[in-house]
């Protein structure tokens, strides 16, 4: 057994190093990179606590009927949406693929606007807590 | 090889703009694609501001979708001509000039920072009309003849969607999300264009220099090609460049409908809106595409930080596809 400090606790307080100390005493592309830096530890922290994984699995599975990893079941879910087998009118589908995008962004960009804005309007879902520090967005309309 | 960029910029405007010399040399940005640097010249004891937009290293290498940075000044002076707010182009470089390929431009004051535009308090009385100029510019634009600019790549509605559907498929990694948007968006596909436009491929928030008057250039014309112009009016709309400001589609500033009947006031062709919307959906998942894409060059060509954050901005898109079409 590995001893504490767990990795995500690490993760969180190097992150906050960039961010807080780091960032500010530095200029220009160096800083916006620290920046860059912080978000991308604070977002591998959100998947290494995430835990939807085995959900999704278990609903690709009901969804399918068949059984495997989870990299299997959404290569053969995208191979029967792509043939036309599985459509939006297919039982179950449109649920599972707005519940696997939402568990996506919850651990990549929980302040995406678009994620935000589809939370807000599916007050039948319990919304995550908005979470990191925010800071630049990257690539276009970064 | 050592480049002197002082050096050569200041022989630059010494034989080919007529002024006493060049200085403040500066690095703007560091393109994948292209170098920008700002400058200045000195003329008649007045230093004006300069802009040199060059490929990278002074060399040769264009991307492969770029139209390539002669037709790109050329796109630029032609734009000025029709009423498109541009930068003006001062000069193209010669290879005598031993700079590349590029040109040099006037430096615009403005604000590019999309945030800024979609929620600066500054800019809060222009954004009550920037999506309808955004239309005028847009059919200003689109008066350009696609025949001064034969090099330019003529692609139809089907032909894009199977040139992003070949890359998705390159990258070997399942999005049931993506699957279903090339799906709807194939059953949905507009006929290729009566008359194709001059577009500019890359015209959203970001890409647009903003003054409290509105639109003061377009940037950016390095993926300008001849296609269907509602191509333009979609991309704008895409819900990446909404800068926290969801409720308005247009660049987080404007509402579509602004936008459309500013592009129709101004002359532009008639707005198909089913066709508009066709091209916003298909926006999303190109630029999803392209995020989705740099995991592969961030694990050979390019390990930068940015590029691993970037390639994980493809789920955003999913969730924008997801309300397009699975609302």
């Amino acid at each position: 057994m590995q001893d504490e400090p767990r990795p995500e606790e690490i993760l969180e307080a190097v992150a906050r190093y960039l961010r807080e100390t780091v960032a500010p005493s530095t200029s220009g592309h160096i800083s916006f990179n620290v920046r860059v830096c912080a978000n991308a530890l604070e977002m591998s922290r959100r998947q290494l606590l995430d835990s939807h994984a085995e959900i999704e699995r278990a609903r690709l599975v009901a969804l399918l009927g068949v059984d495997g990893d989870l990299a299997t079941l959404n290569a053969e879910l995208s191979r029967r949406i792509a043939a036309g087998e599985t459509t939006l009118e297919t039982p179950g589908l449109v649920a599972h693929l707005w519940a696997a995008t939402l568990a996506k962004l919850a651990v990549d960009q929980p302040t995406y606007w678009g994620y935000r804005a589809a939370l807000a309007a599916r007050d039948d879902l319990d919304p995550p807590p908005p979470s990191g520090g925010g800071g630049p967005r990257s690539g276009g309309g970064g | 090889m050592a480049e002197d960029l002082p050096q050569l910029l200041d022989s630059l405007v010494r034989r080919r703009l007529g002024g006493g010399g060049a200085g403040g040399v500066a690095r703007v940005s560091a393109g994948a694609t292209q170098e920008i640097w700002r400058f200045h010249m000195l003329k008649d004891d007045a230093e004006i501001p300069l802009i040199l937009r060059r490929a990278p290293g002074g060399g040769f290498r264009v991307s492969p979708t770029a139209v390539g940075l002669e037709v790109e000044a050329q796109l630029i002076v032609a734009a000025a001509t029709v009423g498109v707010p541009v930068p003006p182009v001062r000069c193209v470089l010669e290879p005598e000039d031993g700079l590349g390929h590029g040109f040099v431009m006037g430096f615009v004051e403005g604000e590019t920072l999309g945030g800024r535009i979609a929620r600066g308090e500054s800019l809060a009385e222009t954004r009550k009309f920037l999506a309808r100029q955004c239309g005028e510019v847009l059919a200003r634009l689109h008066t350009l003849d696609p025949a001064d600019f034969p090099t330019l790549r003529r692609t139809t509605p089907a032909e894009q969607l199977a040139q992003y559907e070949e890359i998705y498929r390159a990258g070997a990694w399942p999005r049931p999300v993506f699957e279903l948007a090339f799906r709807w968006l194939a059953e949905r596909c507009p006929p290729p264009p009566e008359h194709p436009r001059l577009v500019h491929g890359d015209f959203r928030n970001g890409n647009l220099m903003i003054g409290p008057e509105g639109v003061r250039a377009v940037l950016d014309w390095e993926i300008a090609h001849v296609a269907d112009p509602m191509e333009d009016l979609g991309w704008i709309c895409v819900g990446s460049w909404r800068f926290g400001v969801d409720a308005l589609p247009v660049g987080g500033f404007g509402l579509r409908e602004d936008l459309w009947a500013g592009y129709e006031a101004a002359g532009g062709p008639p707005v198909r809106r089913e066709h508009a919307l066709w091209w916003e959906t298909f926006g999303s998942l190109r630029w999803g595409v392209m995020c989705a894409g740099m995991a592969a060059a961030f694990r050979t060509v390019d390990p930068n930080i940015e590029r691993a954050v970037i390639a994980r901005r493809a789920s955003e898109t999913e969730i924008d596809l997801m309300r397009l079409i699975a609302a």
